[in-house]
């Protein structure tokens, strides 16, 4: 700039000055011409515009953005008096489906009934919304802004129970499916435990696709053998075991807990196996106190194992945990049944499993359903998929591959379910099912957050009468416990 | 100074003709007109929206479903009473102190070197910048691996002999916030650096000419003249550095997560969690409020240092 040879500077500079206002009238018009003002000639010939004109020119600019906004209202506004939409009246339209399967073989069981859906339904865009993360958790926060927002997916993942009835049916978000459950005749194809679960206020209110088993202890078969050690089915059992273990310079309990879910998943499964089924329930009924003493013993159960977990357990992840087990480094890992999977995928064969200790006969079910927004755009699309995500064909079609059991206890008869999936059908329908609180179906997100932060202290101080405090006031805070 | 100021006048002087005539010059209302948008669109999307928190963190907000009951303070007592809120505070204490002191030393000896006219400095200049091009994300991801306690650093260490240095990083209940400390002061130092830099080439070599003429030494020179030239520079490094580690969450979420026993947990996590995986949105919106108010701390001063130079001027 000041590079200019002769000339006065001061031409220069008035000749800039022009140039600038020529250019702010430009940019002042094209925005009113973008706002379809008609004031755009005005302002572009005459020199000395007024400056009201001008003002009222940046208006038409500044609702620019609300323009769009207003011609979607009114199909907004229509969209729950439609009802049954027009997507009934001709075949096609979309399937918006919501869930956090993004990896592996929880993906691939998606694809597949997805294949199913587009044979039984040609013409029908399914739009794949999954939303990577562990246990759904970011998936969750978009889901959350989204059903507030007034802009519900047709279908979405959800865990079985609470993190349903107590968030989106009592937001009054979700429809009911008693209609659909009494179609298909779910209420004799799911067992009773969780009919139970996926019912509130009288209302059925998602279909189960899947069920994963929380209260597994998995083991390295040549570890334990070369040990001469059965598989743990008491506490007594657990502790004399990794007692030997540890001895033996190998980590008796595998725990990843980067993610804190892992330390409040094994504590879940110390709870059940210390307090036994219904007093465990009772928990999140508030039939049973948490200043209960065997909630104590279970605290105190729990501080025992952390005396036998690997050093580096905050740096690792669950499925980092298990690869010290497959390489033998760690012996046992409690952790729920997407454990099958990982093996699976790794290639690893030598496991075993039994239940986590004092479980027998229980099982501690988790569940990941499909729920029905209230206003879905593609309604008539979203109870199809509902009806096939709970039948036989549409179970054996995602369950296998996501290494998890039918919730349809009439499904599993297919191929492709292996050893454990087969031997966990059985005990679906004999054990006692109850609640898992880490994923979501025996407390409301809010309370199980709760709960899972007083864990990860927990596993840090190992203080038992602060924690056994802290757990009691997430309860009370839950508005469960008085 | 008075020179200064009024020469400052005389153009407004000079136009108060023609201002008086009309309500507006042409230019003043292209001026507002283009400014407005702007106004309005921060009014609502930032004022409103602090606004908006603001009260939601006064009601009864803590479903899915929305309730706006409105119950005081109740939400900031009892977030107080959160054990984890309490670590979160402290956390975010030491992380700024440490953040701050470790990029402003490192931040001006690095500056200092390099302004010694040393050769290839453009070279080392573009190396120790260049961890500000990447984002906090990827810092996270790949200090992580590096103070992974059983891979990363503590092998390097092991390999050498200096077995003592090794330690659980992160994953060390006393001292994990550091270890997010390390991460963030190795990509914002030289960040610093280029700051302190800049300032050092503004000082004229007459000021440290003068100096040494007076007889100082070169500590004497850098500790009484330079350094105090440098303020201004300080200040600003402070405050960047400063609204960022209040802020700090896309680097401890990548890195840590919250940590054991939340020795890595910062506010804007835990109002994350509790509001999106909790549902606690009245909660999260305290967390909010509490997260302003703190950086309103640091900043506002420095506003008003601002103005008041700015009305000096």
């Amino acid at each position: 700039m000041s590079a200019h040879p002769g000339g006065s500077s001061t031409d220069l500079l008035r000749e800039r000055r022009i140039e600038r206002r020529v250019f702010l009238k430009t940019l002042l018009g094209a925005t009113g011409l973008a706002a379809g003002s008609s004031l755009l000639a005005a302002c572009g010939s005459q020199q000395a515009t007024p400056a009201a004109p001008a003002k009222t020119e940046s208006k038409p600019a500044e609702t620019k953005p609300a323009a769009p906004a207003a011609t979607t209202a009114p199909a907004a506004a229509a969209k729950p008096a439609e009802g049954k939409p027009a997507a009934s009246g001709k075949p096609g339209g979309r399937l918006e489906m919501f869930s956090w399967w993004t990896t592996g073989g929880e993906e691939a069981g998606l694809k597949a009934m997805y294949a199913i859906f587009e044979k039984s339904h040609p013409g029908v865009e399914i739009v794949n919304q999954a939303v990577a993360g562990a246990a759904g958790s970011n998936a969750k926060a978009v889901l959350k802004t989204r059903m507030q927002g007034g802009d519900p997916p047709d279908s979405f993942q959800v865990h079985m129970g609470r993190e349903l009835t107590d968030g989106y049916v009592a937001a009054n978000q979700v429809e009911p499916l008693n209609d659909l459950y009494k179609s298909e005749k779910y209420e004799e194809a799911f067992p009773k435990g969780v009919l139970e679960i996926v019912q509130a206020n009288g209302n059925y209110w998602s279909v189960p696709v899947n069920i994963h088993r929380a209260n597994v202890l998995w083991f390295n078969k040549k570890v334990l053998a070369d040990n001469q050690i059965n598989p743990p089915e008491t506490f007594d059992d657990f502790f004399s075991a990794a007692e030997k273990l540890k001895a033996k310079g190998i980590t008796p309990l595998a725990l990843g807990d980067k993610e804190p879910f892992a330390s409040a998943h094994l504590f879940e499964t110390v709870l059940l196996g210390v307090l036994g089924p219904d007093a465990y329930k009772g928990l999140w009924t508030g039939a049973t106190k948490w200043e209960d003493a065997k909630v104590t013993t279970a605290l105190e159960n729990m501080k025992k194992m952390l005396g036998y977990i690997n050093a580096d357990h905050a740096a690792l992840t669950w499925d980092q945990a298990n690869d010290q087990l497959i390489q033998g480094k760690a012996a046992m890992t409690i952790m729920g049944d997407w454990v099958n999977g990982d093996y699976t995928q790794k290639k690893f064969n030598d496991y075993g499993w039994t239940l986590s200790p004092g479980t027998k006969g229980m099982f501690d079910a988790l569940s990941d359903t499909f729920a029905l927004p209230k206003n879905a755009k593609n309604r008539d699309n979203a109870i199809d998929w509902l009806k096939l995500a709970g039948s036989v064909e549409g179970q054996d079609a995602f369950n296998p591959l996501k290494g998890s059991i039918p919730a349809n206890i009439n499904a599993g008869k297919a191929a492709g379910y292996n050893d454990y999936l087969k031997s966990t059908m059985k005990d679906w329908t004999s054990h006692t099912i109850v609640p898992s609180v880490v994923h979501g179906a025996a407390a409301k997100d809010g309370w199980a957050q709760s709960y899972t932060d007083a864990i990860n202290s927990f596993v840090t101080k190992q203080d038992v009468a602060s924690t056994q405090k802290a757990l009691a006031a997430a309860c009370t805070d839950a508005g469960v416990c008085k | 100074m008075r020179q200064e100021a009024d020469s400052a006048v005389l153009p407004v002087a000079a136009t108060r003709p023609r201002a008086s005539r009309r309500l507006l010059t042409s230019d003043q209302a292209i001026a507002i007109a283009l400014v407005a948008p702007s106004i309005v669109a921060i009014a609502v999307f930032v004022y409103g929206f602090i606004g908006r928190t603001a009260y939601i963190s006064l009601v009864r907000w803590n479903d899915i479903a929305p309730d706006y009951t409105f119950v005081g303070l109740t939400n900031y007592i009892r977030l107080m009473d959160v054990e984890r809120f309490q670590i979160d505070l402290k956390n975010t204490l030491v992380f700024t102190v440490t953040f701050i002191i470790l990029c402003l030393a490192v931040g001006l000896l690095l500056a200092m070197l390099l302004d010694q006219r040393i050769r290839f400095e453009a070279v080392f200049r573009t190396i120790f910048i260049f961890p500000l091009a990447i984002s906090f994300i990827v810092t996270g991801v790949a200090w992580r691996w590096l103070e992974t306690p059983s891979s990363g650093i503590n092998l390097l260490f092991d390999a050498v002999g200096l077995d003592f240095l090794m330690n659980g990083w992160f994953t060390d209940p006393n001292i994990g916030i550091l270890g997010v400390v390390l991460a963030a002061f190795w990509q914002m130092s030289g960040y610093v650096m280029a700051l302190y830099l800049a300032g050092l080439r503004g000082i004229s070599e007459d000021v440290r000419e003068a100096a040494r003429v007076d007889g100082a030494t070169e500590w004497q020179s850098f500790w009484h003249v330079i350094f105090p030239l440098l303020h201004p520079i300080t200040l600003t490094a402070v405050i960047i550095l400063g609204h960022i580690s209040l802020k700090i969450f896309d680097l401890t979420v990548s890195m840590t997560g919250p940590g054991p026993g939340f020795a890595t947990d910062v506010p804007s996590l835990f109002m994350y969690q509790t509001t999106f995986f909790g549902s606690r949105f009245s909660q999260g919106a305290a967390i909010a409020m509490v997260l302003l108010l703190l950086v309103s701390i640091l900043i506002v001063p420095y506003l008003i240092y601002n103005a008041r130079n700015e009305v000096q001027r």
